[in-house]
């Protein structure tokens, strides 16, 4: 009842003056507003990551041709393919090792009813799905059997699809690789943005002996330009990277001392490294804006110090009638907690509003999360009542006949 | 209940007026005061009246020597006991009003009632009762600017008397008042000690309204000069 009554003094006294209310409610407007927008910025680009990275599939190594770096220089990978479908077939041998898919692949125009794309076709082995997590959303995916006999069959990414065939179900129907005829067998599920920014939907699949027999000539017979390699788990990666090179210098004849002529990366742990970037960008973004929320705070603590001063003698008269050092105390902290949780109410509209256009008109991710305006909106009301007590004491305990006396 | 209301014994008042520079204001001040009366207090300026007004209205601490109100030692009771005092057993009445500038009357003068705890609707029916009282009923929404001072000061006695005290404290009431609306105030203060047997202690420096008063109280230099009737004190014995 009284402290209802006395909630209704300290609205009074913020509606009495509205234009300095307004103000003081400004910096924990921007304060929360900045946290909300940095998060779900932040948020947002950990999110697009963690997709990538999920969609690049799991527990990854690419091993690519040439050594990583030979006398201090980098050769180009793949100019001089030394890795072999013998060799991806003894690295499958190997107990630390789930799915092995050999790649070669080139760019090549297709033509299907008088549309034109170019893009990567790539030539593999089924097992390619598997490494990378990919799951065929129409038709089915070629088999084993297409790959020994070198069948003109191919499976499509989505962005292939949308350019080739529009609306048209794409499955059974026949597309022109560089002028052969190809049936399409199956759909890749779309996968979206690699964590570099390409397009991985933007790609053709067709068997691996169908592309280096057919597409793109016999100048390496057997041999292929990277391999993917998928462990069983997070644990063994590193076992497994140890047991690939020394498989591949076996096998290459690689004497001690000698530079590898291949090298093995873990994408994973590549993938990790961009993730942890981002999530310590974000956790950056989010600690600068909440700097704004401090400084709101402070000058909550300002403004509300120049109104216990101004209001001094109103105090007197208030503890002359009867207001206990408790009632004085509320309302000066009902004051600065209402402004502050106002203020971050209207802030946390302004952040999400914020965000919506930023997603809008700058076409970036953002995830607006339901912890991050709650945080802000609990760090607002904390700040609140931090910055709000001391002014509200300074007024409480003020003794009546000096605050009377005030003028 | 006690016919005593006031008990003050041996009140000192010590004021730090610079570094190292004690003022008594109060030096020794004993005197009682019983339900129902008058009391009209005098004496020159500074001579430590408003000092005393102020301990008897618990808004401010002797220095030495004991206050009783109603029977009970204020030396021993917390800020929120003297707080509670303050709400409900007197009403202060000041020279300069105090009203509080932002609120309308009817909201000044319920503000008491406010700290009693007091519902909203309940505060808001006593105070248009006290205002109508007053004779100000009808401009219970204006704000304290845009009336006079003797309606302000009546406002003021109003909100004093909403809680229903038994004893109305006034330092010079009058004291920013013409002559014409000091009647007036004083002619209200007369009626509520008459009719209702509210103590009046009044400060003031004018004989006329210590007229007002049946009891005279004389300060000087913190000290009681005088005590006794005011008919007396002017002289005025014989010929009553
Ligand atoms: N807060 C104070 N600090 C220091 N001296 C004070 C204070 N209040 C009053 N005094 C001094 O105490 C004396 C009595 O003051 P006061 O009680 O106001 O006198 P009166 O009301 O009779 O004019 C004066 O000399 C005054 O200057
Ligand atoms: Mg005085």
């Amino acid at each position: 009842m009284r402290a209802t009554a006395i909630a209704g003094e300290a609205l009074a006294a913020m509606g009495a003056n509205r234009l300095r209310t307004f103000l003081t409610m400004l910096g924990m407007i921007i304060g929360v507003g900045a946290v909300i927008l940095m998060l779900a910025i932040g948020q947002g680009a950990q999110a697009m990551v963690e997709d990538s990275i999920a969609s690049m599939g799991a527990n990854l190594f690419i091993v690519l041709s040439g050594s990583s770096t030979s006398g201090g220089q980098r050769m180009g990978f793949g100019s001089a393919p030394t890795l072999t479908l013998n060799d991806a077939q003894a690295m499958a041998e190997l107990p630390e090792i789930q799915a092995v898919a050999p790649v070669t692949s080139n760019a090549a125009p297709l033509v299907y009813a008088g549309n034109n794309w170019s893009t990567q076709v790539n030539g593999t082995t089924p097992a390619y799905l598997e490494v990378r997590d990919w799951a065929v959303s129409g038709g089915a995916p070629f088999s084993a059997a297409d790959v020994r006999s070198g069948a003109r069959v191919l499976l499509l990414g989505q962005t292939v699809v949308n350019n080739l065939f529009g609306d048209e179900d794409p499955v059974g129907k026949t597309v022109r690789v560089k002028n052969s005829p190809f049936l399409v067998v199956g759909v890749l599920a779309a996968k979206g943005q690699s964590l570099d920014g390409r397009d991985q939907d933007d790609t053709v699949l067709v068997p691996v002996s169908t592309a280096s027999r057919q597409l793109f000539g016999n100048q390496f017979p057997g041999m292929v330009r990277f391999i993917m390699v998928r462990a069983k788990s997070a644990e063994v990666m590193a076992r497994a990277a140890v047991k690939l090179n020394d498989l591949l210098r076996q096998r290459h004849r690689i004497r001690d001392g000698q530079d590898d002529d291949f090298s093995v990366r873990d994408l994973t742990a590549l993938a990790e490294t961009a993730a942890g970037a981002t999530r310590v960008m974000s956790m950056m973004l989010g600690a600068i804006a909440s700097v704004s929320l401090v400084v709101g705070g402070i000058g909550i603590m300002n403004i509300m110090l120049v109104s216990v001063t101004e209001r001094t003698r109103e105090i007197g008269i208030r503890m002359a009638i009867g207001a206990r050092r408790r009632d004085i105390l509320l309302q000066f902290l009902l004051e600065a907690v209402l402004i502050s949780l106002v203020g971050s109410l209207i802030g946390a509209a302004i952040g999400v509003a914020g965000a919506w256009a930023v997603a809008r008109f700058a076409e970036m991710p953002v995830v607006v999360t339901l912890w991050s305006a709650l945080l802000a909106f609990g760090v607002a009301a904390g700040v609140g009542i931090f910055f709000g007590y001391y002014p509200a004491l300074k007024a409480a305990d003020l003794r009546p006949i000096e605050a009377l006396r005030f003028q | 209940m006690t016919t005593l209301l006031i008990h003050a014994e041996q009140l000192g008042k010590t004021y730090r007026s610079g570094p190292g520079q004690e003022l008594a204001a109060l030096r020794g001040i004993s005197f009682t005061v019983a339900r129902s009366e008058f009391v009209a207090v005098m004496g020159p300026s500074g001579s430590g009246k408003s000092t005393l007004m102020n301990i008897l209205g618990c808004l401010d601490v002797p220095s030495s020597g004991r206050y009783s109100l109603e029977g009970r030692d204020i030396g021993r009771m917390t800020g929120d006991q003297l707080a509670h005092l303050r709400n409900r057993y007197i009403g202060f009445v000041f020279q300069g009003f105090n009203l509080l500038p932002r609120m309308d009357l009817r909201d000044n003068v319920a503000l008491p009632l406010l700290y009693a705890g007091i519902g909203r609707r309940e505060r808001r029916r006593r105070a248009m009762a006290m205002l109508e009282r007053v004779g100000l009923a009808g401009h219970a929404a204006h704000l304290p600017s845009q009336i006079s001072g003797g309606q302000q000061q009546r406002v003021a006695i109003a909100r004093a008397l909403v809680t229903e005290p038994s004893l109305i404290l006034a330092d010079e009431p009058t004291g920013n008042l013409d002559t014409h609306t000091s009647g007036e105030i004083m002619g209200l203060l007369t009626g509520l000690n008459a009719d209702q047997g509210i103590t009046v202690v009044l400060v003031t420096h004018e004989p006329d309204i210590a007229h007002y008063a049946r009891r005279l109280l004389r300060i000087v230099d913190g000290l009681i000069g005088f005590d006794g009737s005011v008919s007396e004190y002017f002289g005025e014995g014989a010929t009553a």
